[in-house]
């Protein structure tokens, strides 16, 4: 049943399937577009029930709405999140539910993350919506030391396992410093709360749905160039994706590919590439949950083929592609062919006019893949 | 020939009236200013000679045909990213500088193309930063949320995080004893940052020689003040720091107000508050109609009513500090320089590929910077 429904949405994909204009890195809207999203070929579909074409952000109105239909003590609040949302991922919401329970903060993000605790703590199953991942740095105190502290420091007295943080995350073609970051290894360094990236609206409204649900204090990054660019059929009643699960996208055997949200679309595009041009069979796996991560498939995967290229858009150093590799050379050592290779963005502030350089695209990642092979 | 040497004769006659038939001065009554913990205010009439009405509505006029040619960019695809456009509150900008000199500092956040201009920059540097171009002001590095000059601090693209900033400026001025001053300007949204308060605490106890201003445009965003803030008489929100409300759309007012704030500063008395009450006609960003939150029938009466070049030109006109045809011809040069530096902003080059790397750290050596693949290295040159 499975397989036919698969099989029937890789045909509809085609035909769905939004795919970019491939000018150089942008499209004419300024949009980054050195990758394509055909959807469905990449999504393990978990088909629930009847399913509606969405794109990310109605993926994660539709979690929302879902949430706030279940559960009474829900309430999401963020800067402008009344009116819908800059992304327009909260629209319709206040109208359907309540201005009691989707409402505004003032500009104030360490207030508005101290403040769901708050809620969290109390029993309100809270939905922050921090505006651009860039802002959350004046929150970050209050993720760091309070939010992911709380259980332990307090004996399992209290929590705030009720709070989800959600933020718009990665490059867009021409946010340049602030509105273009990616801050997900700042977090990964903390134990007490989960990350989270998915790669297209099935996933992201699984995995938002089990962020809501866990009971640790969740940070959801929604990579923001796919908000209208990735389209799917996706399940209109609710459904999980589990956490700390890694999906082995497409099974190979000479490569692992790793990554996360976005880049996972350009690394398939890489993984055919490499297909067809080198004759190298690349298996592609979406981390999914950075923190705590599925270390498992990764090493098995690695064991199996030998070889392993990590990509991100955030800075190399201290990068979680690190933890990655260091984990894998500790565990696979001896089952390494080649060191493992990291492909990152620059060691710079996310430049201004200079983002077509710095950003790790399909041509850096494949000149990585020959490397790896001829090594 | 002799048509020729008529008109020239006809113009040199013109251009000789100018100094025998003008006002020099003239002194207008200006608004009443509200006052907060303030036993005087700034005084209730401004003088204005007419050297200084031609300079400010020069610069008034500058900022607001800039704004209008980076909007016409906009749309054509040659700046791209975020711009954050001015018009309509350039007597802020203009009537603050009015109060202050250019060895005073001024801090402010991401709408600062108005003060970039006013604190030394020139069209062209501001134009090509914008189109991100190596002759821009910040090397094309910035665009348009990061522009800096001497004594100009940006620029700063976090809402709020500007302030701390100018404090410690401010600081700076006072532990150096250059009876200097700073100017930390914030938004109506911005107001409402936890760091705003905890400036407003320092500079307090520590007597610090800041004036902070708020830019009260009515709206943060689409967000307007009564949604967003419990108080929205910011002006009171610094409790124990005097402030001042002021008319924003009046260059003369600002202008009055700034030299008033700026006296109680250097005079050792500690921090000062200035709210000026201002509109912007263009939307939060380009991308932002404007138009979603607030009617066009709004826009409109404000810019009919209160718009800070016509109150100025009406003003002189009525006054007779300058004749009609003046203020044409400052605005045709005007216009030429803004041509000029569009010109230039699209066509000069951008900057080079080694500048990615460059001004990370401050390096004496070269040092070698990791780049997007293990076996790719940049060299950061400063």
């Amino acid at each position: 049943n499975t397989m036919f429904s698969t099989s029937l949405l890789r045909v509809g994909s085609k035909l769905i399937g939004l795919l970019l204009t491939r000018k150089g890195h942008f499209n004419t809207l300024g949009l980054r577009n050195d990758f394509g999203f055909p959807p469905g070929l990449r999504t393990k579909t978990f088909l629930l029930g009847p399913t509606t074409k969405m794109n990310l952000f109605q993926s994660v109105t539709s979690a929302l709405d879902n949430t706030l239909a279940s559960d009474p003590t829900a309430v999401i609040f963020g800067e402008d999140v009344a009116f819908g949302g800059v992304f327009r991922c909260t629209v319709g919401l206040r109208d359907k539910y309540g201005k009691d329970r989707v409402f505004n903060t003032p500009l104030c993000e360490q207030g508005i993350v101290g403040f769901g605790i708050g809620a969290a703590v109390a029993g309100a199953t809270a939905i922050a919506e921090i505006q651009f991942a860039d802002y959350i740095y004046p929150a970050f105190d209050q993720i760091v030391n309070e939010a992911a502290k709380y259980r332990y420091r307090s004996g399992n007295l209290f929590d705030c396992g009720n709070l989800t943080i959600r933020a718009p995350w990665g490059c867009v073609g021409h946010g340049s410093l602030y509105h273009s970051q990616s801050p997900e290894a700042f977090f990964a360094h903390c134990p007490g709360i989960k990350v989270v990236i998915p790669r297209g609206p099935v996933q992201c409204k699984g995995l938002l749905l089990s962020c809501i649900a866990d009971q640790n204090p969740c940070i959801f990054f929604e990579p923001k160039i796919l908000y209208r660019a990735a389209v799917e059929q996706v399940p209109t009643e609710a459904y999980t994706i589990p956490l700390s699960q890694a999906e082995v996208i497409q099974e190979g055997s000479d490569v692992t590919l790793v990554a996360w949200g976005t880049q996972i679309h350009v690394l398939m595009e890489v993984a055919n590439m490499a297909q067809e041009k080198l004759g190298v069979s690349c298996e592609l796996i979406d981390l999914q949950t950075i923190l705590p991560w599925d270390t498992e498939t990764v090493c098995k995967s690695v064991a199996k083929t030998g070889r392993l290229l990590i990509s991100h858009e955030a800075p190399i150093t201290g990068g979680f592609a690190a933890e990655i590799s260091s984990t894998v050379q500790e565990e696979c050592f001896l089952n390494l062919e080649a060191p493992i290779a990291r492909v990152c963005g620059y060691d710079t502030p996310f430049p201004h006019i200079f983002e077509p350089f710095y950003i790790p695209d399909k041509w850096k990642c494949f000149d990585a893949i020959k490397k790896l092979i001829s090594y | 020939r002799v048509l020729e040497l008529t008109g020239c004769a006809a113009s040199m006659v013109a251009s000789s009236r100018s100094y025998a038939d003008f006002t020099p001065e003239a002194t207008f009554d200006i608004k009443k200013v509200d006052l907060h913990r303030l036993e005087e205010g700034p005084p209730l009439t401004a003088t204005l000679t007419r050297e200084e009405g031609l300079k400010y509505y020069r610069t008034m006029q500058t900022i607001r045909r800039m704004e209008l040619k980076a909007d016409q960019l906009y749309k054509q695809k040659i700046i791209r990213g975020f711009c954050h456009l001015y018009d309509g509150q350039e007597a802020c900008a203009v009537g603050i500088e009015g109060g202050i000199t250019l060895s005073d500092h001024l801090i402010t956040a991401y709408r600062a193309h108005g003060y970039t201009l006013t604190r030394g920059g020139t069209v062209r540097e501001i134009m090509a930063e914008l189109t991100g171009r190596r002759g821009g002001i910040a090397k094309g590095k910035g665009g348009s949320m990061h522009m800096y000059t001497k004594n100009f601090y940006g620029g700063n693209g976090i809402v709020g995080a500007q302030v701390p900033l100018g404090a410690g400026v401010a600081l700076a001025c006072k532990y150096l004893g250059n009876d200097q001053l700073c100017v930390s300007l914030y938004g109506d949204g911005a107001a409402n940052q936890g760091q705003i308060f905890e400036t407003y605490n320092m500079s307090s106890l520590w007597k610090l020689p800041i004036i902070f201003i708020c830019e009260n445009n009515q709206y943060g965003m689409g967000t307007s003040v009564e949604r967003s803030s419990a108080s929205t008489e910011y002006y009171k929100r610094g409790d124990y720091i005097p402030g001042l409300r002021v008319d924003g759309m009046d260059v003369l007012c600002v202008r009055e107000a700034t030299k008033f704030a700026a006296d109680h500063c250097r005079s050792g008395k500690g921090p000062i508050l200035m709210e000026l009450q201002t509109y912007r006609y263009h939307g939060h960003s380009m991308s932002d109609p404007g138009v979603s939150y607030r009617t066009r029938e709004e826009i409109q009466e404000v810019r009919s009513k209160s718009d800070p070049i016509s109150m100025l030109k009406d003003r002189m006109l009525s006054n007779n500090m300058a004749s009609i045809e003046e203020l044409k011809e400052i605005d045709i040069a005007v216009r030429k320089e803004i041509e000029d530096a569009a010109q230039f902003a699209t066509t000069d080059p951008e900057p080079p590929l080694d500048d990615l790397c460059s001004h990370i750290f401050a390096n004496d050596q070269p040092f070698e910077v990791r780049a997007a693949t293990p076996w790719t290295k940049l060299t950061s040159t400063s």
